[in-house]
């Protein structure tokens, strides 16, 4: 089964704080064991909500943003889809990641298949 | 044993609650890193079987003691480090009792200062990579029957207990742990070392892991609406042996290639049956169905395996069929002569009624029936295919094709009357009706032709 972590931004992510080469090197091997254990799918880290944009869509009508958005803690700051045996192991995984990152929040969603729908 | 972490979650909840939020805690970490533990202490004792009983009771150990001293920092250090020591324990009193024991390797064992934690974690990951593939290729070593491969593979690798493969395999959970002791008391007597196979054996052996890893994807594959659960996870599984596979073993082209067909076949799951659990052949499934992210994996697997170089294997070349498919955005756009020409190639490599069979549907597709009931003739005799109702039903749908309806007729009904599949055979009778309305037509004049799919050979699917 897929699960999609989030990881919440800090004002460090949306300062662009540069990590430290100790958390690169960490988070590196990290990404490098879970991938090589086949469970890492895919996985970013995103920038500051000011290189990016919003887009809102009201009566059809799309309407572009600019960032910066306000509220660091309630805006993603990357993501990860892994594929494991079970909602306890995702949750495993998170815990990980956090200790490593220092995020202080992270979602694990399941992501849906076709015969979740039938 | 330092035990001083702080406690893990739910800290504050009543006792129960904590209880409960360790034993997840303690789910999640097992899954992660039981492998990684069996093989750390399998190259300490030099006995797999004995270093995956060590490993069970370093999980229990776990399970006793950390809802009292809470999850510690490092688990999976703490796990093997609990596991040796218990290894230790056990070597010394085996001494103890027989002096004339005299293992390899255990003299070290014995003597040496007992592993810390700390000793564990500061073990190198690429050190822990040689030793999971040693794993892998000494649970699917050739002394092993088949199924006991596929169960110490699941057990030792993959992480799941007996209980669960027995369901997943729908089988009694008895017969599995009695598979799993057996598989383990015949690699102690083989003197199985815990090594890599010598070079001159490492082309067979590498075929046996594939094989283990293709049987678990396949029995998910076939697992169908309304069995257990495990099942369908049995695919995942394989997926997640098959990429670490390709990451221990990265310069072995049939490796990707496996991934890849995995990858693509996996990728149709939300295609291939309706949703009342009936099977959708592959050239009438929805392809907006089909997870593009996957097949996208598939394809870079198979380009990992092409860029290796050298001549493709079966993997590969069934990957590539399957890859043909995939590229399709719809089923008209098939490359058949793509197809026929990879059918041939694997017909050479690993001859067998299916692949000619498979061979033929190709043919046909690509170059008329002519050239396809050529080849399904000439496996009339066939022994394999006796009593299946794939040949008649392939011949049945050629012979049609090619205006011979008296013998089509015939020919659906052979392949109706030896199905088992219900709808199938409704499909089949259907055929043979039309095709017997055909030969009543005045000759030159063409039937209505609304012929549903024959359930003919599944190409790769």
């Amino acid at each position: 089964m897929r699960y999609m972590l989030m990881h919440y931004s800090n004002e460090d992510n949306e300062n662009d704080v540069p990590p430290t080469p100790e958390l690169m090197a960490e988070m590196g091997a990290y990404m490098e064991e879970a991938a090589r254990s086949g469970v890492l799918l895919a996985g970013e880290g995103v920038r500051s909500s000011r290189h990016g944009a919003r887009v809102t869509i009201t009566d059809g009508e799309a309407r572009v943003t600019d960032g910066p958005f306000a509220e660091a803690k309630e805006l993603i700051a990357g993501f990860a889809i892994l594929d494991v045996k079970s909602k306890d192991e995702a949750i495993e995984h998170a815990k990980r990641f956090a200790r490593i990152s220092g995020a202080t929040q992270i979602d694990i969603r399941r992501v849906a298949e076709f015969s979740d729908f039938e | 044993m330092p035990d001083t972490a702080p406690p893990g979650g739910g800290r504050h909840g009543p006792p129960r609650r904590r209880a409960d939020d360790v034993r997840r805690t303690i789910d999640g970490v097992w899954a992660i890193e039981s492998a990684k533990v069996i093989a750390r202490v399998a190259r300490m004792v030099g006995d797999v079987g004995l270093a995956e009983d060590l490993a069970q009771d370093a999980l229990v150990a776990a399970l006793e003691r950390w809802p009292v001293t809470g999850v510690p920092d490092n688990p999976g250090a703490w796990l093997t480090a609990t596991a040796k020591n218990k290894a230790v324990d056990l070597l010394r009193r085996r001494a103890t009792l027989d002096t004339k024991h005299q293992q390899v390797g255990h003299d070290q064992a014995l003597t040496a200062r007992p592993p810390t934690v700390e000793d564990e974690a500061a073990l190198d990951d690429d050190d822990v990579g040689d030793d999971l593939l040693r794993l892998m290729f000494i649970a699917c070593h050739p002394v092993l029957t088949r199924d006991a491969r596929v169960a110490l593979t699941l057990r030792m690798l993959g992480g799941l207990s007996t209980d669960e493969i027995a369901r997943a395999f729908l089988v009694a959970e008895a017969t599995v742990a009695q598979r799993v002791v057996r598989a383990k008391r015949t690699l102690r007597a083989a003197h199985v070392p815990f090594e890599l196979p010598p070079r001159d054996e490492l082309g067979a052996r590498l075929a046996s892991v594939l094989e283990v890893i293709y049987l678990v994807f396949n029995e998910g594959y076939s697992a169908t609406a309304g069995d257990d659960w495990l099942r369908p996870e049995l695919c995942s599984e394989a997926l997640r042996l098959g990429r670490a596979l390709a990451g221990l073993a990265p310069d072995e082209p049939e490796v990707h290639g496996l991934v890849a067909l995995m990858e693509i076949q996996a990728s149709r799951a939300g295609a291939r049956t309706t949703p009342t659990g009936d099977p959708v052949l592959l050239l009438d499934q929805d392809r907006g169905r089909w997870n593009q992210a996957q097949i996208h994996r598939g394809l870079a697997a198979l380009d990992r395996a092409a860029a290796l170089g050298g001549v493709r294997g079966p993997y590969a070349l069934q990957a590539a069929i399957a890859a043909c498919h995939a590229r399709a955005r719809t089923a008209d756009a098939t490359d058949w002569e793509e197809i026929a020409a990879l059918y041939d190639a694997l017909a050479e490599l690993t001859p067998s009624p299916v692949v000619e069979m498979n061979r033929a549907v190709a043919l046909a597709m690509a170059f008329g029936p002519a050239a396809g009931l050529e080849v399904a003739d000439a496996l009339l005799d066939e022994p394999l295919l006796r009593g299946n109702h794939l040949l008649p039903s392939v011949r049945g749908d050629l012979l049609d094709k090619l205006g011979r309806y008296d013998e089509a007729r015939r020919e659906f009904e052979v392949a109706a009357s030896l199905t088992r599949n219900g709808r199938e055979r409704t499909v089949l009778l259907g055929r043979a009706k039309q095709a017997a309305a055909a030969a009543s037509w005045p000759p030159g004049s063409r039937p209505p032709r609304s012929a549903p799919g024959v359930p003919g050979p599944r190409h790769d699917d």
